[in-house]
């Protein structure tokens, strides 16, 4: 490991605290990404709005259709708009160019609001994306939002910052007539393959209204309206607690921090949004929520525990609140934590997952392939936890592996979404081909023995050949 | 046919329909071509200086298609390298990788971001290249604001070619430089030239290092390559054959400028006549015939050519992708039967419809610099029968009910993408089984009765 990372390393049970909230080091081959992905995988679901890429082609591809967030109207936001800067623009700017593609795809859209992405190149040739914002706004009657979401700012983090400054523009611009005393804001939850539908589901049987989604399932509309819910409701915190706590300044309104995943933090999350509004009626309602929910889901997760019980499991993902959910998860499924990490946590972040985790637990902040591969090893992980990024690390060590980034289309909050989750590491976990890779020669050795014992058909002893452990082309 | 019958016959249309805006582009990005080529050099990690966002995105995009382990470094920049410049990013990005990599070579490509701010990247590597300490860096500049990820690997492949081959003495060798064609695909040539017994610095070569073995232990850098050994006879070998119809010289002209290594171009072997081209220039460098078994293989080609030729009959593709790609699989269809009346591309060569028309395929609509939006209309408008390209063009095939037969890059949407085969007589017998196949299916799918027996 390089002498610089090691003090973002730490194991559970040890009293040294992680260094995290810093700039990735320079080769490190860090898996994080920049400013203009933090805010582009926060705005990208809302459905209504036109999403413009101010910049190269390649910021535009990377982001295209990626999400697996769904929608249940328009479908704008799985189109990729992009002013495509060339050199000329290099040369003379890009600003006309930008305001000529609003105006055209506005024309043809239609959209609720547009949102203009700044990256690295429009952001250095000083192109004025506010004044030209300002000047679309007017001339275009709906709002032109700019997002300073140069890639050179830093890493997702600031991104989601641009990306909450972005939606502050639009809060507060609707009217909030007919918003119910019992309504919230879900704040960070990206309908991944509709799991905001999920949790809509929960709060209404529990007799509460949901005013806006953010940004899953989004609607421009209804952001504009924000500011009348009583309580917003924070999911993915490290995204959307800065414009919960902006929300709280400007217009009162009180936050939690949540986690749907896995069925102790949902029913926490349930009865946490119930308790605000201690209301008695609603209380009951959320009991009766989780007790039917639990008993749905408890029988299937049982059957899969027995399997996974006593599997070892490492997991590298973005936020710390989802890697708190997921030692959870896995510890109902009967599986151990090896190794844990988060690409953005704060200090408290790791201090509460030192708490979380057994003692011995790695536990590293903005880590990279090496790094994983070597803990991946070291820990005989049968289960590694991540994103697209990740997966290779893991698949190339013949190791199980389970998607939990956004670009998965398996819902996995919720009571339901426990089920999927604990179906996806079961089907990764148990499946025979595991047998066969090197990292397992020694099992698949036994096999071949266990084999060549066996008597064949016609009463001889089936005589195998000893075949080589290693792959034919070689292991470097 | 005359040039003008031929010109009047393609029609150019008009970047992106005469749009502002791009919607759904057709190009990724320049840095993104030169890690696949320095992916083909041995014991090479590739770095990408600027905002450490491309290097995530790139490794995310290569991953999502070839589905191998894809380590590349970033220099990382901040606000203040932004401001200040990126030196103290490259000198500590370098050091960090030689601890951690131990590679033989750096591959370093640049960023919108770094081209923009006028570092001298190359300035700078020279600087630490007094450094003993430091593995070696190869350098290609690659602002994606001048070209998308087809040029960055020709750039790439040029300037490492530039900056690694020597002269000296001729070898009975020669240079085979495919473009960025797939793991499968190289495998395959390096198969023909090893029949034919004729040495060959196949370059890059990442059949190994993006389709590799199942590992009992994480290989930092995964095995495979061309090795700068190698890559330093380059300009000693006695010809080079570069693949691709539209480069405009090709990375091989710098072979040929400083060491007098002749350059032979050639398209991309798909298709009876493309490969017979390419396998016969190949054969005459090696000075032996063709082997039985490649003639064999083109033998079974002819014939399944004349198993399925009514089932092509009349039926019309549309050809998304690589310029070169493109370019060769019209030649291809325009053999068999299957007319081209639409390649698209979003690369930028100028040349795409003279290429077309050398290969046959003059009659297609020839749409360069395309995003998938237009792509998509102009498909809707003419209706083509099939449509070769990458998964991007699914959205297109489903909205369309036109079927997709997925080839080139990317294919996010299919494991195996690394082990597509395209070239040679092999490959093309492989696209035309599927081909057929597909339009088959699409019928009988698409039929009241459903006959199982066709």
């Amino acid at each position: 490991m390089l002498d610089a990372r090691k003090s973002q390393v730490v194991t559970a049970g040890d009293a040294r605290a992680v260094v995290c909230d810093r700039p990735s080091v320079a080769g490190s081959v860090t898996q994080r990404a920049c400013t203009f992905c933090g805010a582009r995988v926060v705005l990208y679901p809302i459905s209504d709005a036109l999403h413009l890429v101010h910049g190269p082609s390649g910021c535009a591809a990377f982001t295209w259709d990626i999400r697996g967030s769904l929608s249940s109207g328009p479908q704008l936001h799985r189109l990729s708009f992009n002013t495509d800067i060339r050199e000329n623009e290099v040369i003379f700017g890009g600003e006309k160019k930008l305001l000529r593609a609003l105006r055209e795809l506005v024309a043809e859209h239609k959209p609720k609001a547009a949102f203009v992405y700044a990256t690295c190149l429009t952001g250095v040739i000083g192109d004025d994306v506010e004044a030209v914002c300002r000047t679309a706004t007017t001339e275009l009657g709906i709002p032109v939002i700019p997002v300073q979401s140069e890639g050179f700012r830093g890493t997702k983090k600031q991104g989601y910052s641009a990306a909450c400054t972005a939606l502050g523009q639009l809060i507060g611009t609707g009217s909030t007539e007919g918003i119910g005393r019992l309504s919230v804001n879900i704040l960070g939850d990206f309908n991944i393959a509709g799991e905001i539908w999920t949790i809509k589901g929960y709060l209404e049987r529990m007799g509460i209204e949901v005013v806006a989604t953010m940004t899953g399932d989004g609607r421009v509309d209804a952001i504009r309206r924000a500011h009348g819910a009583t309580l917003n409701v924070v999911q993915c915190a490290g995204s959307m607690t800065g414009l919960a706590k902006m929300m709280q300044e400007k217009y009162g309104i009180p936050y939690i921090q949540v986690s749907f995943f896995g069925l102790e933090d949902c029913a926490d999350a349930l009865y946490q949004i119930a308790g605000h509004f201690a209301d008695k009626d609603v209380m009951a309602r959320t009991r009766q929520v989780v007790r039917e929910e639990t008993a749905t889901v408890l029988p299937e997760l049982a059957r899969l525990r027995q399997d996974l019980n006593g599997k070892v499991a490492a997991l590298y993902v973005g936020g710390a609140f989802k890697a708190f959910s997921l030692v959870k998860a896995l510890r109902q499924l009967g599986m151990r934590v090896a190794m844990a990490g988060t690409q953005t946590g704060a200090q408290a972040d790791y201090e509460h997952l030192k708490d979380l985790c057994d003692s011995g637990t790695i536990l590293a902040d903005d880590t990279n392939p090496l790094e994983l591969a070597g803990w991946l090893s070291s820990c005989e992980v049968d289960l590694f936890i991540g994103g697209v990024k990740e997966r290779p690390v893991a698949y190339k060590l013949g190791i199980g592996f389970c998607d939990h980034n956004h670009e998965r289309k398996i819902g996995l909050a919720g009571f339901s979404g426990m089920t999927s989750f604990a179906r996806e590491v079961h089907a990764t976990v148990m499946s025979p081909v595991w047998k066969l890779v090197p990292r397992r020669a020694s099992a698949r050795s036994f096999e071949l023995r266990a084999l060549s014992s066996e008597p064949a058909g016609d009463g001889r002893s089936l005589v195998l050949r000893p075949l080589s452990v290693e792959p034919e082309r070689g292991v470097p | 046919m005359t040039e003008c019958e031929l010109k009047a016959q393609s029609s150019k249309l008009k970047a992106r329909g005469g749009r502002p805006a791009a919607t759904n582009t057709c190009r990724v990005c320049a840095p993104l071509g030169a890690v696949l080529a320095f992916r083909g050099i041995r014991g090479c990690v590739p770095l990408v200086h600027g905002s450490q966002g491309c290097a995530t995105y790139i490794r995310r995009y290569l991953i999502s298609h070839f589905r191998e382990p894809m380590d590349v470094a970033s220099t990382s920049f901040t606000e203040s390298s932004t401001v200040f410049g990126g030196r103290s990013n490259l000198n500590e990005a370098m050091a960090n990788i030689a601890s951690q990599y131990r590679p033989e070579v750096v591959g370093v490509c640049t960023t919108c971001l770094a081209e923009t701010i006028g570092e001298d990247t190359q300035g700078m590597l020279r600087d630490l290249a007094r450094d003993a300490s430091l593995p070696r860096a190869l350098f290609v500049a690659t602002p994606s604001f001048k070209g998308c990820q087809h040029r960055g690997f020709h750039d790439a492949v040029g300037a490492i070619l530039a900056q690694t081959a020597a002269g000296g003495e001729r070898l009975r060798q020669i240079n085979l430089l495919a473009g960025p064609v797939s793991p499968a695909d190289l495998r395959h040539l390096r198969e023909v030239v090893d029949q034919l017994g004729i040495p060959t610095i196949l370059f890059p070569d990442y059949s190994e290092t993006l389709d590799g073995p199942s590992l009992a232990q994480y290989a930092p850098i995964p095995a495979g390559g061309v090795g700068l050994d190698q890559l330093a006879l380059a300009g000693r070998s006695a010809c080079t054959i570069q693949l691709g119809a539209v480069l405009e010289p090709g990375p091989g002209q710098v072979l040929a400028e400083r060491h007098g290594v002749p350059l032979h171009q050639l398209g991309l072997p798909i298709g009876v006549a493309a490969t017979d081209l390419v396998f016969n220039a190949l054969a005459e460098a090696a000075g032996a015939p063709l082997p039985e078994r490649l003639l064999a293989e083109r033998g079974r080609l002819v014939d399944a050519y004349v198993d399925g030729h009514k089932y092509l009959a009349g039926k019309r593709v549309a050809l998304v992708g690589d310029p070169d790609l493109v370019v060769a699989l019209a030649g291809f269809c325009a053999e068999i039967g299957l007319m081209p009346i639409l390649a698209a591309s979003g690369a930028i060569t100028g040349r795409l419809a003279e290429a077309l028309a050398a290969v046959g395929a003059g009659g297609a609509e020839v749409l360069e610099d395309g995003d998938h939006q237009h792509i998509g209309e102009r498909i809707e408008h003419l209706r083509p029968d099939l449509i070769l390209g990458p998964s991007k063009s699914y959205t297109t095939s489903r909205n369309l009910s036109i079927p997709l037969v997925r080839v080139g890059f990317p294919v996010h949407d299919r494991i195996g993408a690394g082990r597509i085969l395209h070239l040679g007589y092999r490959g093309t017998q492989r696209l035309f089984d599927e081909i057929v196949n597909t339009l088959l299916e699409h019928n009988q799918d698409e039929s009241e009765t459903g006959y199982a027996y066709l």
